[in-house]
């Protein structure tokens, strides 16, 4: 039922979210008359939590571009972009897309996949738990149907491939004095926390296509041929060990083609 | 809806809001504190250490469940996900209190993220008693509801606010949070006596007493103009009319909420010890005040 209320409250959040708008009718004070200095403490207070709440969850890409430039690119983006629950934990999980299409952080083509290694970094955080899967019970699978098995990626896991090599940036600003990155080349970069602790590692270059097909589904078998078409260097055991050992998966299914 | 008044379960002691920078310090040292208190949607998240921590601190210290997001004062419905994943939350870690504001900050364009005014009329408390008894059912159990801060009065508010509070209370059988800081906030920005507002509260049905910092500044006619910030440790008005209060209701479950700029836990402890000093006295007042 849309009463009087509800258009009462309409006006404020309109009012609330636009600046330029006037004050919504009906609020007043002791005086006796409506105040833009009291309205102004709602609106700052919407504000400065939504870009509080970004600055939280991006700090190294606060760090890249300053705290002004910052400030100025949360706020655009939280004028266009409310949260659509009241779990502000998730808020930002589409902040890389808006900083890849923001017009002024154009000169930094890096930053959007820096944002997404932090926002995966906030899911793991927060996904489900689940023991890895351990070594030795991939070991007894017979090698003939090695081939046709399906590991279940870790609930906590997220790959970022990027032309940039993100993890490297991402890493050197963990330590209190950040050094340059020398090498500048794309990297995958693998976001998981198979225990208490978020792990942020960097893939061997040529293991990239293997982990973002095994985390779409695709058999042992299928992500390993597209691996060698892609890089004739990928080493199927090393590949595979590393990303078990990482914690990357917490099972596996031995049947054929069925991928639940 | 028929409940009963809520159980005070959490003791009559002094608590603090849990913050993740100070998990590993409360479980090494076990200060001696009598509550935390947590914002239910931080701990929304499918697991992590968040979980971890919270189970393994609620093993030791009763929990105080604080919702910040279900939106009671909005003019539309509640949100059933989020009702949901309270009651979830509610099951799983069994809170001594769950406490929820009378404000509003769901709206179609999006979660507003503050705790925005409501008017107080008799359409706007049909919808707040409407949305307490919902809440209600779907938790099972009673919730406090929290007087707000307020920074505008509404030209067409026809109830005061502490009827309007206890109204909800006798038509729901919810209980009260008697937040001390919103009383003074609200009532220096709207020019009211702080103590006349507690004289008039129903503190019978308090089943927890918040404390924080505000900050100061005045509006655009130059009026005094604080604001409910919870960056500090809390101002010496609202201490003495915490003294106030608790002359009048004996001593009950208080909370030091500080959410910004977050001190080490030994400055919180302080401000928990502060509160608990007051407590006891108020306990021995009471005392005699039935020996006499």
């Amino acid at each position: 039922m849309i009463t009087g209320f509800a258009e009462s409250q309409d006006a404020f959040a309109a009012a609330l979210l636009h600046a330029d708008q006037p004050l919504p009718p009906g609020i007043t004070t002791a005086r006796g008359m409506a105040d833009a200095a009291r309205f102004a403490v709602y609106r700052n207070n919407v504000f400065v939590g939504l870009t509080g709440a970004l600055a939280q969850r991006f700090v190294v890409t606060e760090q890249l571009v300053g705290t002004d430039f910052f400030a100025g690119m949360a706020r655009a983006y939280a004028q266009d972009h409310k949260p659509r629950s009241p779990l502000i934990i998730d808020y930002g999980d589409d902040f890389p897309d808006f900083v890849a299409a923001f017009p002024p952080a154009g000169g930094l083509p890096y930053l959007p996949d820096l944002a997404r290694i932090e926002v995966a970094w906030t899911q793991a955080y927060h996904a489900a738990d689940a023991v890895p899967l351990d070594l030795a019970a991939l070991a007894e699978v017979s090698p003939e149907i090695l081939p046709d098995l399906r590991l279940v990626a870790h609930p906590s896991v997220r790959l970022i491939r990027s032309d940039f090599p993100v993890g490297s940036i991402w890493n050197a600003h963990q330590q209190d004095e950040v050094m340059p990155v020398s090498d500048w080349y794309g990297q995958a970069v693998l976001v998981l926390r198979p225990h208490m602790d978020v792990d942020v590692c960097i893939l061997p270059p040529q293991d990239a296509v293997f982990a973002a097909f095994l985390l779409n589904g695709a058999s042992l078998g299928e992500a390993a041929q597209a691996a060698f078409a892609a890089a004739p260097e990928f080493d199927f055991g090393a590949a595979l060990l590393g990303l078990v050992n990482l914690g990357a998966f917490c099972a596996f299914h031995p049947d054929k083609g069925s991928n639940p | 809806m028929t409940t009963s008044r809520p159980v005070k379960t959490l003791p009559q002691r002094a608590g603090l809001g849990l913050k993740p920078e100070h998990y590993k310090t409360i479980l090494s040292d076990r200060p001696d504190v009598g509550f935390f208190e947590v914002h239910a949607e931080n701990y929304m998240g499918a697991g992590g250490p968040p979980h971890r921590y919270l189970e393994e601190i609620a093993a030791l210290y009763p929990l105080s469940l604080h919702g910040v997001g279900l939106s009671i004062g909005a003019a539309r419905g509640l949100d059933k996900a989020h009702l949901a994943r309270l009651r979830q939350l509610i099951d799983r870690y069994r809170p001594q209190s769950f406490s929820e504001h009378l404000a509003w900050s769901t709206h179609e364009t999006g979660f507003l993220n503050d705790l925005l005014p409501v008017p107080y009329t008799e359409e706007t408390l049909a919808r707040v008693v409407a949305h307490v008894d919902e809440t209600q059912q779907t938790l099972g159990r009673p919730l406090l509801l929290e007087n707000p801060s307020t920074y505008v009065l509404f030209a067409d508010s026809t109830i005061d606010e502490v009827d309007f509070m206890a109204t909800i209370a006798q038509r729901t059988g919810c209980g009260l949070l008697l937040d001390v800081n919103n009383v003074m906030v609200s009532a220096v920005n709207h020019r009211l006596d702080p103590f006349a507002y507690i004289d008039r509260f129903p503190v019978e049905l308090v089943g927890e007493i918040h404390l924080a910092g505000y900050d100061e500044t005045t509006d655009a006619a130059g009026d005094r103009l604080l604001i409910d910030a919870h960056g500090t440790s809390v101002r010496n008005d609202v201490i003495e009319l915490y003294r106030y209060t608790l002359a009048r209701s004996g001593p009950l479950p208080t909370l030091i909420e500080w959410d910004n700029d977050v001190p080490d836990f030994a400055t919180l402890n302080a401000e928990a010890a502060r509160a608990d000093a007051m407590l006891s006295a108020a306990a021995l007042q009471h005392a005699k005040g039935r020996a006499a």
